[in-house]
């Protein structure tokens, strides 16, 4: 066993990669969930997203249009999920249940002529100078640009839902939608923006993992990513910034168990391999002392009756 | 304009009509993604519905319609219960894995005594597996406040480490040449989830989901732990003043459903399945989700609702390998017809109108 | 009527039935525990279906169901096709090992084939087979072509093939190269991409020149690509789109020789219970063409010791090997038994850690 051979800096820099398609995510879901929506098909969605833009960038050579097709994708496949909530006015738990299913199938079968090809790559964004800084620099100037994209949606979250009259309503509406609605606000509309865009992160999220993070296409790549994501915007109390920490924890101990094992360190593999998930709840029991709750009308199903 | 006008009660004729047209409906869109996909789309409806009800071999696929079924609605009973009161069990599958772990270990640990009491000793092991695993998330919400939707769903990927755990060292087969898994609990008879007719598909597991269906109605109907249960989830405010304790009841909820769903897996690894292995939990715990709201979280749909899973499952499985349907069209076709049925719901509960041309 | 006997009568009454349609075809059925579009495992078996098509052409008729659950669903998904007429049906995860006893108990005229199983009975055989010769190759490529003197090694989980074949590749590295140091990381999975990747960007970071899998997507692959001057084989499948580099060489599971001559067998019914292991000799274990990236003189042994391997000169579990702790386990000259790999549930000395118990 030999601790000395983890390298730190590398270790922060492969985390963030790691966490980066949770945290895309889980930063979509939160604003579906601000809005009083609780939408448990975001594995769905994820895969889609990553058949969507592994397809598109493998067609046209360019991942970029293939990061803007997994967009779309997801956010097409949430659209049957507004369907069924807002239009059909179904449960939400079970619509999201029922589009990760779907979503698990629909991509497999529009990946079968996909397996075993290589997208082309993004490659890093070097920012000169800056990312020849030692320590510092391999941490935060050497990633892909998909990457800070996900730290400026944070960003970008965060500032509409505080400072912006749109982050007001969208709060609202997820309060109290019967009280939204008396205002005039059209909460049926702020709630199907806010699911799309909920679809098109979650997408954006599944073409990181296959375009950038393994780069292949494989049915159920996700392998469960999704649910990590949806348990991390609980965690999060519903702020951005507490996610991308979130994120960044979990992605970190994943990790961090792996290196453990590769250096030699006699702590039995099961434990290693658990401790993810232990440590997630350790530090949520810790959180509950936030009192901050969710959104009142999470999961409520909204019809205007006059 | 169309506009929705909620009917002043739930529509009796379009409850029992509407899993009719949607299934209908999936029929259709169903048939058209296998044509696109180049088969004939009604001999593969056909093979989906027909074929393990009524079909030649119908003798075999109907006992296995209940020993599918059995387990996600033993499961689904007892999510309901906390759904009902808005309580968010969604890590059944863990439960499950747990009650599978517990019970063949109570099992193996009597091995090879040939006694009447092992099989009830390894029933109570497995829903004190379920219950323990589900008591973790119910004892953090209770003294933390800790939400149980995260813990539940992240002690399922523990349970899955510890799966895996088991199947390699403390419970493997002595006499498996060091390949994983445990002792097959088929052959060892005093632990053997046999069935109770042979070829009736009927085990202990069967007639405990019917015995739970029967429970849960009667609590949800006659008692008044099921009237709190109700209370709760439909006016919080109200039960308060009603004197219901929530502490009371989330635990009572979780427990019930983890135990359910640890019986779930004890009957599974001592009967159909027979053994511990890597990979033994294939999903119940997360398809009894959907088949709790299928059945709208009443004990009787959530029964059809199993056999409505069961059944696609099994014609599902047929038409692949009867006319080379791929995997993945079977999972989208199912996702069809849950929409449909959460969407076709809408009718039930409201009136669709044409509107007057006013603002809404 | 007993259930058993109800169900062997129906297959009776069935294989009349379909016989009189159809008299000449043989109906062969797998069940594949993944996805075809693996890209791995369940693929290479469906190959070696599609190569049981081609042979026979109208003279066979084969099914299969994809990603079945390991326990009951395989066994429904087995009695399926059983009474649906099959002749032979290969069932192709070690985890359907119970299962297939069970159904072929039922079904005493159809022959049933398990893969990397050791439960035989009159109507059932089972065969695997011998990665770990391929092990030796890649070892020894390892160990001549490692600056860093250090291996990564990405394991599954720790069962007796996954162990066989870290000693494997342990020893011919070793023998080449006595500085080499192999670092494991158990994934606890055969397949999660991501974790995969995870794994190798891990192994990489501390040292590893050489990642070794026992996984089965192309994940690793990737992530060697992504880091430079990382060398990588493929696994279970040739994986060539990362050829010439980071994939260097493959293992390739060659199932299409047995399943043909199998079916054949049932064609003349001259099919018998056997406990097939076959390696490199028989072409079921196949090395992947090594690139140039593998300097030539390198190569021509590696060459060399697959010939060795093929005319059944060399053994790749050959003494003096000691175990882990120290004590003997094969003496010099001595050859490993077969009982003694099949089980195998212990490092050779010079491995460090401790396997997952």
């Amino acid at each position: 066993m030999d601790l000395g051979e983890i390298n730190p800096v590398l270790l922060v820099a492969s985390l963030m990669v790691a966490a980066t398609p949770l945290l895309l995510a889980a930063i979509g879901e939160l604003v579906v969930e601000k809005a009083g929506v609780l939408n448990l098909g975001v594995e769905g969605m994820m895969i889609v997203g990553a058949i969507s833009g592994f397809a598109i960038s493998v067609e046209t050579g360019s991942p970029w249009l293939g990061f803007i097709a997994a967009a779309i994708g997801g956010a097409v496949l949430s659209l049957l999920f507004v369907l069924l909530t807002q239009f059909a006015l179904a449960n939400q738990v079970a619509s999201g249940l029922a589009l990760t299913l779907f979503g698990l199938g629909f991509s497999a079968l529009m990946g079968q002529s996909y397996v075993g090809v290589k997208p082309p790559s993004m490659g890093d964004i070097h920012i000169p100078l800056l990312s020849d800084i030692p320590v510092i620099g391999p941490i935060l100037f050497q990633h892909d640009p998909i990457l800070y994209l996900g730290i400026a949606l944070v960003a970008a979250v965060w500032a509409t839902l505080k400072y912006t009259r749109v982050g007001l309503i969208l709060r609202a509406v997820g309060e109290n939608h019967d009280a939204a609605h008396a205002l005039g606000y059209k909460v049926i509309k702020i709630r199907i923006l806010a699911i799309l865009f909920g679809g098109a992160c979650a997408g954006l999220g599944g073409a990181y993992i296959s375009l950038i993070r393994v780069p292949q296409w494989t049915e159920g790549m996700t392998a469960g990513v999704g649910w990590i994501a949806l348990a991390l915007v609980v965690f999060a109390s519903w702020k951005p910034w507490r996610a991308l920490l979130g994120a960044y924890l979990f992605g970190g101990i994943t990790v961090l168990q792996l290196n453990l094992q590769a250096a030699g360190v006699a702590i039995p593999v099961e434990y290693l391999a658990m401790s993810p998930y232990i440590i997630t709840i350790l530090v949520l029991v810790i959180l509950s002392a936030d009192k901050s709750s969710a959104p009142a009308s999470l999961g409520r199903t909204f019809h205007a009756s006059h | 304009m169309i506009v929705l006008e909620k009917r002043p009660q739930p529509s009796k004729a379009w409850s029992y009509a509407t899993p009719l047209v949607a299934v209908l409906a999936t029929m259709v869109f169903g048939g058209i993604l296998f044509a696109i996909l180049g088969k004939n789309p009604i001999q593969a409806i056909g093979t989906i519905f027909w074929e393990p009800l009524f079909g030649e071999f119908a003798f075999y696929y109907r006992p296995q319609l209940l020993v599918k079924g059995a387990p996600l609605v033993l499961i689904a009973i007892g999510l309901s219960l906390g759904f009902r009161a808005g309580i968010w069990n969604i890590g059944a599958e863990g439960q499950y894995i747990m009650g599978a772990i517990f019970g063949a270990g109570a099992g193996l640990a009597f091995y090879p005594l040939d006694a009447f009491y092992v099989f009830p000793i390894m029933v109570i092991a497995g829903a004190f597996g379920g219950w323990l695993w589900a008591a973790i998330p119910a004892f953090l919400k209770v003294r933390f406040g800790t939400n149980e939707i995260l813990v539940s769903l992240m002690l399922v990927y523990v349970a899955e480490q510890m799966l895996a755990s088991v199947s390699l060292g403390l419970l493997k087969n002595p006499e498996g040449f060091g390949f994983p898994g445990s002792r097959n609990l088929q052959s060892y008879e005093s632990a053997h989830n046999a069935e109770l007719i042979a070829g009736s598909g009927m085990h202990w597991g069967v007639v405990t989901a019917l015995i739970a269906v029967i429970f849960a109605y009667v609590l949800l109907n006659r008692h008044m732990l099921g009237f709190h249960i109700r209370l709760t989830g439909e006016a919080p405010r109200a039960a308060k003043f009603a004197g219901v304790n929530p502490a009371r009841l989330i635990l009572f909820c979780l427990g019930m459903s983890g135990a359910l769903a640890g019986l779930a897996g004890m009957f599974e690894v001592a009967g159909p399945s027979g053994q511990v292995s890597i990979d033994f939990n294939v999903g119940y715990g997360f398809t009894a989700i959907i088949v709790a709201f299928l059945g709208r979280l009443h004990p009787v749909g959530i029964l059809l609702a199993g056999g409505l899973m069961a059944l696609t499952y099994i014609g599902g499985e047929i038409a692949q390998s009867q006319l080379g349907l791929p995997a993945a069209a079977i999972q989208v076709f199912q996702g069809m017809l849950l929409f449909f049925l959460l969407a076709f719901d809408l009718l039930t509960n409201y009136r669709i109108r044409a509107a007057r041309n006013e603002v809404a | 009527m007993k259930f058993t006997s109800l169900l062997a009568s129906a297959a009776m009454v069935l294989g009349l039935a379909t016989g009189a349609v159809a008299q000449d075809k043989t109906k062969v059925g797998f069940v594949y525990v993944g996805p075809v579009g693996d890209g791995g495992w369940t693929y290479e078996h469906d190959k070696g279906r599609l190569a049981v098509e081609k042979e026979f052409g109208d003279k066979v008729e084969t099914v299969f169901v994809e990603s079945v659950p390991e326990g009951p669903d395989a066994e429904r998904v087995m009695t399926q096709m059983a009474l649906e007429g099959a002749d032979l049906i290969f069932t192709t995860s070690f985890g359907y090992m119970d299962p297939t006893i069970n159904v072929a108990k039922k079904f005493p005229n159809v022959k049933f084939e398990h893969a990397t199983g050791y439960k035989t009975a009159p109507n059932v055989s089972v065969y695997s087979a011998r990665f770990y010769e391929g092990r030796a190759v890649q070892g020894h490529i390892a160990g001549k072509m490692t600056e860093s003197n250090i291996i990564g090694y990405i394991g599954s989980y720790p069962i007796p093939e996954v162990i066989r074949g870290i000693n494997s590749a342990y020893i011919h590295a070793k023998k080449v190269n006595p500085d080499v140091e192999f670092k494991i990381i158990w994934a606890y999975t055969w397949f999660d991409p991501a974790k995969e990747a995870d794994a190798a960007t891990v192994l990489i970071e501390q040292g590893a020149d050489v990642i070794l899998q026992h996984t089965d997507s192309t994940a690793p692959q990737a992530a060697a690509q992504e880091a430079g001057n990382v060398i990588t084989f493929g696994q279970a499948s040739d994986m060539s789109e990362y050829a010439p580099k980071p994939r260097v060489s493959s293992i390739i599971d060659n199932w299409a020789p047995y399943y043909i001559a199998r079916t054949q067998a049932v064609m003349d019914g001259s099919w018998e219970t056997v406990n097939t292991w076959d390696g490199i000799k028989e072409g079921m274990v196949e090395i992947g063409e090594i690139s140039d990236a593998v300097p030539a003189d390198i190569k021509e042994e590696a060459l060399a010791m697959k010939a060795a391997m093929a005319a059944g000169e060399y053994h790749p579990f050959t003494g003096p090997i000691k175990k882990q702790d120290g004590s003997d386990w094969l003496a010099e000259g001595e050859t490993a038994d077969d009982g003694t790999l099949a089980g195998m549930n212990f490092y050779v000395k010079g491995l460090e850690g401790e396997i997952p118990q």
